[in-house]
């Protein structure tokens, strides 16, 4: 290893009075002080949220209003923390979407619990349960903080859909070639 | 109504004068805390408190309704004043606890004592001038509650007594934080006191000169940086500031000011990073806002005797002192040399300059880090002290050649 040696200069008289420094200091405040602020004014303004934020997660319907989750459970079973519970029910002979067969009676994500892991949107075979731009969540009780159906629906609304699967296998239906 | 004021007994007079006093004092050194926090928060490009607004219905109404007048209303929030309300009104009304393990009596005085020298000091300082006619001569007067000769010295005795508070509330305390910061200020106000009053004799040297009448008065000290102190020889320093023909002086006076008000980057008593908060530790709630306050009226009483020193007082630039601008402005203005008008320009003019150094305090304050303890005392009996003796030593044989 070579030693190379640093030619270090005595300091200067001025610069070991430090006070070319301090005003140097001086002038380097003074222009932060008539420089705009960088805050963001929190509840007026908000934040630009990323593509592919992982927000509160939230029920979503496919662009005809039907409701996507057909309640397989996976999420409930994926989900770490076990914040989601579903309760599973069976869809009427009459409804439009008899051919879904089943839905969710109850489907209860506990925002107390949630980690926003994104696992519940990753495993949906429906593409039923997406986690969207809310961040921030808050309530004056635990029950308050506990998302059910309708609340769900109400954050996720309808996001385009590109397969429109049950539709589809409908129409199939109809013209006879169900597999 | 003025003549009325004038007409009164001069002791009824003196104390309306004090009373006023307090009232301004007491107001800005609590309004200095919220421009303090406004100033840091500018210069780190952050908006500082902006937030808080008077709630309308309760004891708070009329600060309520001032919030919601257009333009005015959301400005003054925006500059936090309402958070300056909410702040005092914490400070007077939570809980006051004081800790089992202090010397109750002491723990109690010492805030105390920290209030009463920065408010006494006020007392000698003056703020303004007038025309007054006292035997038939127009002579100009100083607005100054006790216009004495000792002014200075009084300021300086009076001033140097803050420091008991400090010492006592960090052993009255019973906390090693506080007493490290007790002993810590102690240690540093001795030090600087000695080259601030020292940096500060070659002015008096000026104005004393051999045989003549000896002063220390605040207000001499203006008068002859207007030129209007008479028996003084040399025309070509009339209307010029201290700090012209002093500069050394002015910037030694300075440095030591910035440690005797125990600001940044001499806060050893606080040092917040080492000493939790120093010697107000222990302190909460009214006793605490009262060490702060004193803190800001040290400050400000230290800017005023460093403006009347070396940067003109109440005379609005130099070779133009308030004499002559009320004469500019008695062309325009009947009333201009009337002694209401006249005492209100030199004030708003000397509170100006006071402002503008609180703003420089605290400039200096989120530029600079703290220094080192051992640097503190390498700085003030190394530097400063030689420093400060060699200045007088240099003033003293210069007005000597120079009055020979």
């Amino acid at each position: 290893m070579a030693v190379i040696p640093v030619e270090r200069k005595p300091l200067t008289f001025a610069e070991r009075t430090y006070i070319p420094q301090i005003i140097a200091g001086l002038r380097t405040t003074i222009r932060h002080l008539f420089q705009p602020t960088v805050t963001l004014q929190y509840p007026e303004q908000r934040p630009e949220i990323p593509k592919g934020y992982r927000g509160v997660p939230t029920l979503v319907m496919d662009p005809n209003g039907r409701e996507k989750c057909v309640s397989c459970q996976l999420c409930e079973f994926v989900c770490p923390p076990k914040a989601i519970r579903i309760t599973p029910g069976e869809l009427p002979e009459t409804s439009d979407n008899a051919h879904v067969e089943k839905g969710p009676q109850a489907f209860d994500i506990d925002m107390l619990r949630c980690i926003y892991c994104g696992l519940c949107q990753e495993v949906c075979p429906e593409e039923a349960i997406f986690l969207q731009n809310t961040f921030s969540m808050s309530g004056y009780t635990r029950a308050e903080m506990v998302n059910n159906k309708a609340k769900l629906y109400e954050l996720g609304g309808t996001l385009p859909d590109e397969h429109f699967k049950w539709d589809k296998k409908k129409t199939a239906e109809q013209h006879g070639n169900a597999h | 109504m003025f003549d009325f004021y004038f007409n009164l007994y001069p002791w009824v007079r003196m104390i309306l004068q004090a009373i006023a006093v307090i009232l301004f004092m007491f107001p800005v050194a609590a309004a200095c805390s919220m421009a303090e926090r406004k100033v840091a928060a500018w210069i780190q490009n952050r908006p500082g408190p902006n937030r808080v607004i008077a709630p309308i219905g309760g004891l708070l109404t009329p600060l309520g309704l001032v919030g919601r007048i257009p333009f005015l209303g959301p400005f003054l929030q925006k500059m936090g004043i309402f958070q300056l309300a909410a702040d005092g009104g914490k400070f007077t009304f939570k809980e006051d606890p004081t800790p089992a393990h202090v010397n109750k009596f002491y723990f109690v005085l010492a805030p105390i004592i920290a209030m009463i020298p920065a408010l006494t000091t006020v007392v000698v300082v003056p703020v303004g001038a007038y025309y007054a006619v006292v035997n038939g001569q127009t002579i100009l007067q100083p607005i100054v509650l006790a216009n004495v000769d000792v002014g200075l010295l009084a300021v300086f005795a009076v001033s140097s007594l803050g420091v008991y508070a400090v010492i006592l509330a960090g052993w009255a305390s019973n906390s090693k934080y506080a007493f490290l910061g007790g002993v810590r200020a102690s240690a540093q106000l001795v030090s600087y006191e000695l080259s601030m009053t020292l940096a500060v004799l070659p002015s008096f040297l000026w104005m004393n000169k051999p045989g003549g009448q000896g002063t220390l008065s605040l207000f001499d000290a203006v008068q002859m940086q207007n030129g209007v102190w008479h028996g003084f020889s040399m025309a070509s320093l009339h209307g010029m500031w201290g700090v012209f023909y002093m500069p050394l002086s002015a910037f030694i006076f300075l440095v030591a000011l910035f440690a005797e008000t125990n600001r940044a980057p001499f806060d050893m008593p606080e040092s917040e990073s080492e000493l939790v908060a120093g010697f107000h530790t222990e302190y909460g709630a009214f006793k605490w806002s009262l060490f702060f306050l004193a803190e800001y009226c040290h400050m400000i009483v230290g800017s005023a005797v460093c403006i009347l020193l070396f940067f003109g007082g109440w005379n609005i630039l130099p070779w133009i002192p308030l004499t002559t601008l009320i004469d500019w402005l008695s062309h325009i203005i009947p009333f201009a040399t009337h002694p209401l008008f006249m005492g209100l320009v030199g004030i708003g003019i000397f509170v100006g300059k006071v402002f503008s150094f609180i703003f420089f305090f605290m400039w200096v304050r989120w530029t600079l880090p703290r220094f080192r303890y051992d640097q503190v005392m390498h700085l003030g009996w190394k530097k400063l002290l030689p420093l400060s003796i060699a200045n007088l030593l240099f003033y003293t044989l210069g007005i000597a050649l120079l009055q020979k």
